[in-house]
C-alpha cells in the first residue's frame, strides 16, 4: 500500500468521511457524554483504542471468519475490548470511570465500530485497518470535543472544570444557559457543525 | 477446508468463546485488587469529605482515614451500640435504608478534627435516574450539622448532579436537625426564595427539583433512626459541659 493511500485512510474520516457529521453514526453517545469536556476526551480515547484494536483483530481473522456468524464474531471482539477498557479505567482512573459509568459499556453499541468492521476491516489488511480505526475514532472524537467545548462553556461557564466566564459577567446579569446541558442542545450543536461543514464542502450537499 | 460448513462454524465459535473467556478472566483477576482498593479508598474519601477533610495531592487516603477516624461502630435505632463483630465499613447502607427503623444496623464513624470530635453518619436514597448517597457529619452536641457530602450515580450533569458540589452541600453546615423542643425535624430543601417556618431549610438545585427532593427524603429516612443515638450524644455533651 502506498504512503499516500495510508494517509488518506487516516485523514479522510476527519472531515470528508466523518462518521458523525457525514455518515451520521454514533450520534447517541455524542449526546450523552458531551455535557463536559473531560468525559468527552476520555470517551474519545476509549473509542479510538477499541476501534483500532477491533479493526486489527477482525482484519487478522478476516479470512477465517465463517460468513454466517461474522456479526457475532465482531460483537464478541468489540465487547471484550470494551470490557477490558472499562476494567482498566476502573483500576487506574477511578474518578473518570465513575463519571462515564455506563457510557463506556455502551461503546459496544456505537454504530461507528460495527460499521467500520463490516465496511473496512473485513476486506483490508491489518495496517490499513488500524489506520482506519484511528482515523474514524479521531473523526468521532473531534466532533465530540467540539460539541463538549460549546456545551460546557455556555452551559456551565467552565472548561475542563475550570471557571472561564469571569464573575463580573454574572454580576452584570449573565446566566449560564441550562438548556445547553440537556441532550437536545447536543443535537442542535451537531446540526450547526454539519451546516458549517456542508457550506464549506459543496460536494457533500444533497439535492 | 470448508469455511462455511456447520462443523467449522461450531468449532470456530467454541474456540473464540474459549479464548475470549480466558482472556477476560485473566484481565479481571489481574486488575481486581487495584479496583477494590480504589473503591475502598473512594468510600473513605467520601466519609472524610463530610468532615471537611480532603487529601492533599499524593497523600494516601488510607493513612488520612486512619489518622482522623478514631473509631467506627454500629448502633441500633435505640441508640445503643450493637456488639456486632461487623465492621461499620462493611454495612451495606443501600440495603439497610429499606428495612424498618428498628431493624437497621446504623454505622457511625467517629472523626477527630481540628474543630473537635465529629460523628459521621451515612445516608442513602434515590435521585431522578439512580441512587444518591452521602455522609453527614454532626458536632458532638448531636444536633448541629458540621458538614455534608453527597454523591450520585447518574444524575443529569449540570442539574441534579450539582448536589455533589460544595455550593450545594456546604449549605447544610450549621443546620440543626432537632428543634427547640428536641423533636427530630428533617432539613427541608426548598426553591430559592421560599422560607418555610418551623424547620431548617436549604436551597434546592435549580433545574434539579426531583434530585433535590430525593436528597430531602434521603436525609429524613436515613437520619431518623439515628435520632436516639444523636439525643444520647447531646445528653453526654451537656453533662460534660456542666461538670
Amino acid at each position: 500500500m502506498k504512503l499516500n493511500n495510508s494517509l488518506q485512510t487516516l485523514v479522510n474520516p476527519l472531515s470528508k468521511d466523518n462518521p458523525v457529521i457525514v455518515q451520521v453514526l454514533g450520534i447517541c453517545s455524542a449526546l450523552a457524554v458531551t455535557a463536559k469536556l473531560q468525559p468527552a476526551v476520555v470517551m474519545t480515547i476509549s473509542v479510538i483504542a477499541v476501534l483500532a484494536f477491533a479493526n486489527v483483530i477482525i482484519s487478522l481473522l478476516r479470512k477465517t471468519i465463517p460468513t454466517s456468524i461474522r456479526i457475532i464474531v465482531q460483537l464478541v471482539v468489540v465487547a471484550s475490548l470494551v470490557i477490558i477498557v472499562d476494567q482498566i479505567l476502573k483500576a487506574y482512573t477511578y474518578d473518570v470511570s465513575k463519571q462515564l459509568s455506563v457510557f463506556i459499556g455502551l461503546i459496544i453499541t456505537n454504530c461507528i465500530i460495527m460499521g467500520r468492521l463490516e465496511a473496512f476491516a473485513l476486506n483490508n489488511r491489518p495496517w490499513p485497518a488500524f489506520l482506519d480505526g484511528v482515523g474514524n475514532g479521531l473523526g468521532y472524537g473531534i466532533i465530540l470535543i467540539i460539541v463538549a467545548f460549546f456545551r460546557e462553556l455556555f452551559g456551565s461557564g467552565t472548561l475542563w472544570g475550570y471557571q472561564v466566564i469571569p464573575q463580573w459577567w454574572y454580576d452584570a446579569g449573565y446566566q449560564n444557559n441550562g438548556m445547553m446541558i440537556l441532550p437536545p442542545m447536543a443535537l442542535i450543536t451537531v446540526a450547526c457543525i454539519i451546516w458549517v461543514h456542508r457550506a464549506k464542502n459543496k460536494d457533500l450537499q444533497e439535492n | 477446508m470448508n469455511r462455511q460448513g456447520s462443523t467449522y462454524t461450531l468449532f470456530y465459535s467454541l474456540l473464540l468463546i474459549l479464548v475470549v473467556g480466558v482472556g477476560l478472566s485473566l484481565v479481571y483477576q489481574a486488575l481486581r485488587p487495584t479496583q477494590e482498593r480504589n473503591i475502598a479508598d473512594d468510600t473513605k474519601k467520601q466519609i472524610l469529605a463530610a468532615a471537611r477533610i480532603s487529601p492533599q495531592e499524593g497523600e494516601s487516603i488510607s493513612d488520612l482515614y486512619a489518622a482522623h477516624i478514631s473509631e467506627s461502630y454500629i448502633v441500633n435505632s435505640e441508640g445503643e451500640r450493637v456488639d456486632a463483630s461487623g465492621n461499620a465499613l462493611d454495612v451495606n447502607v443501600a440495603n439497610q435504608v429499606k428495612l424498618p427503623d428498628n431493624e437497621r444496623e446504623l454505622p457511625v464513624y467517629v472523626c477527630s478534627t481540628t474543630d473537635g470530635t465529629k460523628y459521621i453518619l451515612p445516608v442513602y436514597g434515590a435521585g431522578l435516574w439512580g441512587p444518591i448517597w452521602g455522609y453527614v457529619a454532626f458536632d458532638a452536641n448531636g444536633t448541629t450539622i458540621y458538614g455534608a457530602y453527597f454523591a450520585h450515580q447518574g444524575e443529569t450533569p449540570g442539574l441534579g448532579a450539582e448536589i455533589e458540589k460544595p455550593a450545594f452541600s456546604s449549605q447544610f453546615d450549621g443546620k440543626k436537625i432537632f428543634n427547640t423542643e428536641g423533636v427530630f425535624t428533617p432539613i427541608l430543601i426548598v426553591k430559592q426564595g421560599q422560607a418555610p417556618a418551623g424547620a431548617e431549610y436549604v436551597n434546592a438545585v435549580s433545574g434539579g427539583t426531583i434530585t433535590s427532593q430525593g436528597v430531602q427524603k434521603m436525609l429524613a429516612n436515613s437520619l431518623l433512626p439515628y435520632a436516639a443515638f444523636l439525643k444520647n450524644l447531646s445528653k453526654t455533651s451537656q453533662k460534660d459541659e456542666t461538670e
